[in-house]
């Protein structure tokens, strides 16, 4: 294990029981994410993309295996230390924006900042910067019901990124959005990447989202083929 | 600690904006909560206005006389014999004229009541004017003061404003009698305002009574102190009576119509048990609403502490907006409200609703319980609430 990963998986495996089976997801998955990586998770339906980005954002854990982030183990720890180490170190992008419907832009996006210590005023001010990064400091006060998808992933993006967190995990950011506002979207997040040293790993059904990532994985059947090693 | 209230906050504050989306079952849960906190408060005001009309009529300095083993005033009866022996018990005060005692007759007469048109028993009481400076309180409101001797009478205010055809200046047929309603009277608001006061002998003669009376009042030359008058009553053979200060025996007469408080406080316990059916529905409703909101929250690192609380303070929210909207309208509908009902001497006894700041408090006490327990369940499920629901 070096630092120069981000993430270490070793041997790890997810089974889960339903009734009397045991279903397998993965079984002995190794994988190292380097820092400043955009990696995207590619794979049929059922292949365990999802699965795989839930254990590495801490929203699910192995039933076999360790999970390293950044030299420290994160399989082992509890719900509310989960919950904390989450808000310090990962934003989450989703599918369908998961945005709070009854919170204007700006309210949305201040929502990981009321996790950490900060004041009022300099939470405004991290609000304002993010909202600029994303184009859209002029629809601070609009809800998600008055923004179109791109612009509401747009919000979803900088409420990612508000508490300048190192990991960035994206589940299908763009599957929800027309080709155009997707290829923004996903510029974006390799802007994130290169100029701002965000770490990304993005699930996608989508080859062309997969092409602005710098590394792709295919999983099928739980068992993933690096394309990289692969050829 | 800065952040867990900064995080719990805000989930308060989105669970609250959503509410909207859940308005039909929320303000069935309001509705709910404000009916049984409006019952609650109706029975607490009649009980406190009961009480006070009756406690308010007691006064300290009072030593009430009645017929040994006498509950009330009506079962009792003093020959002339008992009163002129009371009138020579220690610790009584004294005037120019003697002792300052008051012999009063209770009788029992008919009146229409004004709101159902029924007839009910009212007290004509006989007393002499020594008795009537006893009350505290007292004022003529209308007319004057009965003279000694005649077939006139006052009346109490609260009989003028609950029963028909005692209005000043009109003449009545009692019995075999008639006689002139001459005045009227009020005693700040107690029980004494639900009597017809008349002249004592004119009442003892009407109704053949000879010289017995029923009670005997006696001004106390020191406030509350009875030890002087029981060593002699214990220790005189010819009286047979129980005494005690008017407001220890009008403390009594309310005690036994506490039962209105228990009642309403069962039935509000009855329907509580509705209201919180429904509540507890409509805020299970609420978490599953709020599902993928909540999963998102803890996704992005909420603490399960916030959801338990978000939930469980939308709950507290709507049970004390019902308890507040059954508060208010218990106030617009039942404060002041007159009323009258049987006492302790087979009469009615005229008084109004009384709601006050410490009955509202009992209410919204009420309110809090419910929303406490219809909270603190899906609080539960919303606190567990699987963080991939967030994903799908």
């Amino acid at each position: 294990m070096t630092t120069e990963h981000l993430f270490d998986l070793q041997k790890v495996a997810k089974r889960f029981v339903k009734g009397k089976d045991s279903i397998t997801i993965f079984d002995n998955l190794d994988l190292s994410i380097n820092k400043g990586d955009f990696v995207a998770i590619m794979g049929p339906s059922g292949s365990g993309k999802t699965t795989l980005l839930n254990l590495l954002g801490g929203v699910d854990q192995p039933t076999e295996g360790e999970i390293s982030f950044d030299g420290q183990r994160i399989d082992k720890l509890s719900e509310n230390l989960l919950a904390k180490w989450r808000a310090n170190n990962v934003g989450y992008i989703f599918q369908f924006y998961n945005l709070m419907p009854m919170l204007n832009a700006a309210r949305n996006v201040e929502l990981p900042l009321l996790l950490t210590n900060l004041s009022s005023s300099e939470r405004k001010q991290s609000v304002a910067t993010a909202l600029e990064l994303v184009g859209l400091a002029d629809r601070a006060k609009h809800m998600p019901s008055e923004l179109s998808g791109g612009q509401q992933q747009r919000v979803a993006i900088a409420r990612a990124v508000v508490s300048d967190p190192k990991l960035l995990l994206c589940d299908e950011p763009t599957g929800d959005l027309d080709r155009a506002t997707a290829d923004e979207i996903l510029k974006m997040l390799q802007l994130l990447n290169r100029e701002f040293g965000k770490t990304i790993i993005m699930v996608t059904h989508d080859p062309s989202a997969a092409k602005y990532a710098n590394r792709t994985l295919h999983l099928d059947k739980g068992k993933f083929v690096d394309r990289e090693l692969a050829a | 600690m800065f952040s867990f209230i900064s995080q719990t906050w805000a989930v308060i504050v989105m669970n609250v904006r959503s509410l909207p989306r859940r308005l039909w079952m929320s303000l069935a849960m309001v509705l709910a909560n404000a009916v049984v906190v409006a019952i609650l408060l109706a029975f607490l005001a009649m009980d406190k206005g009961f009480e006070v009309t009756l406690k308010g009529a007691g006064s300290d300095d009072v030593a009430l006389f009645l017929r040994g083993g006498s509950a009330a005033e009506l079962n009792s009866g003093l020959g002339r014999d008992q009163v002129n022996l009371i009138a020579t018990a220690p610790g009584i005060a004294s005037n120019a004229n003697g002792p300052i005692i008051s012999a009063e007759l209770y009788v029992i007469v008919d009146g229409i009541k004004r709101s159902t048109k029924t007839e009910a028993n009212l007290p004509l009481r006989g007393l002499e004017l020594t008795g009537i400076e006893m009350r505290n309180g007292f004022q003529l409101q209308e007319g004057r003061m009965f003279t000694p001797g005649t077939n006139e009478l006052v009346v109490g205010q609260g009989v003028l404003r609950e029963f028909e055809g005692f209005e000043v200046g009109n003449t009545l047929r009692i019995g075999k009698s008639e006689w002139r309603i001459v005045g009227s009277f009020s005693t700040g608001g107690n029980v004494f305002e639900s009597e017809l006061w008349a002249d004592l002998n004119v009442i003892q003669s009407v109704y053949n009574r000879g010289s017995s009376v029923q009670t005997v009042r006696a001004k106390l030359s020191e406030s509350g102190q009875l030890d002087a008058i029981n060593a002699y009553v214990e220790n005189e053979p010819q009286l047979n009576v129980d005494v005690q200060t008017e407001k220890a025996y009008f403390a009594g007469q309310s005690k036994n119509l506490s039962y209105m408080a228990w009642f309403g406080k069962i039935i509000s316990a009855v329907m509580a048990l509705g209201a919180l059916s429904g509540a507890l529905n409509t805020m299970y409703t609420s978490v599953a609403d709020r599902a993928k909101e909540i999963a998102t929250l803890r996704t992005l690192g909420f603490s399960t502490g916030s959801a338990f609380l978000g939930t469980l303070v939308e709950a507290m929210v709507l049970a004390m907006a019902g308890g507040l909207v059954g508060a208010v309208c218990a106030y617009l509908l039942f404060d002041g409200l007159n009323a009258s009902t049987l006492g302790g001497s087979f009469t009615q006894v005229v008084f109004s609703f009384q709601m006050s700041g410490d009955l509202i408090a009992q209410g919204m006490k009420m309110a809090l319980v419910i929303g406490f327990v219809s909270g603190v369940f899906p609080a539960w499920r919303a606190a567990r609430m699987p963080v991939l629901l967030a994903f799908r």
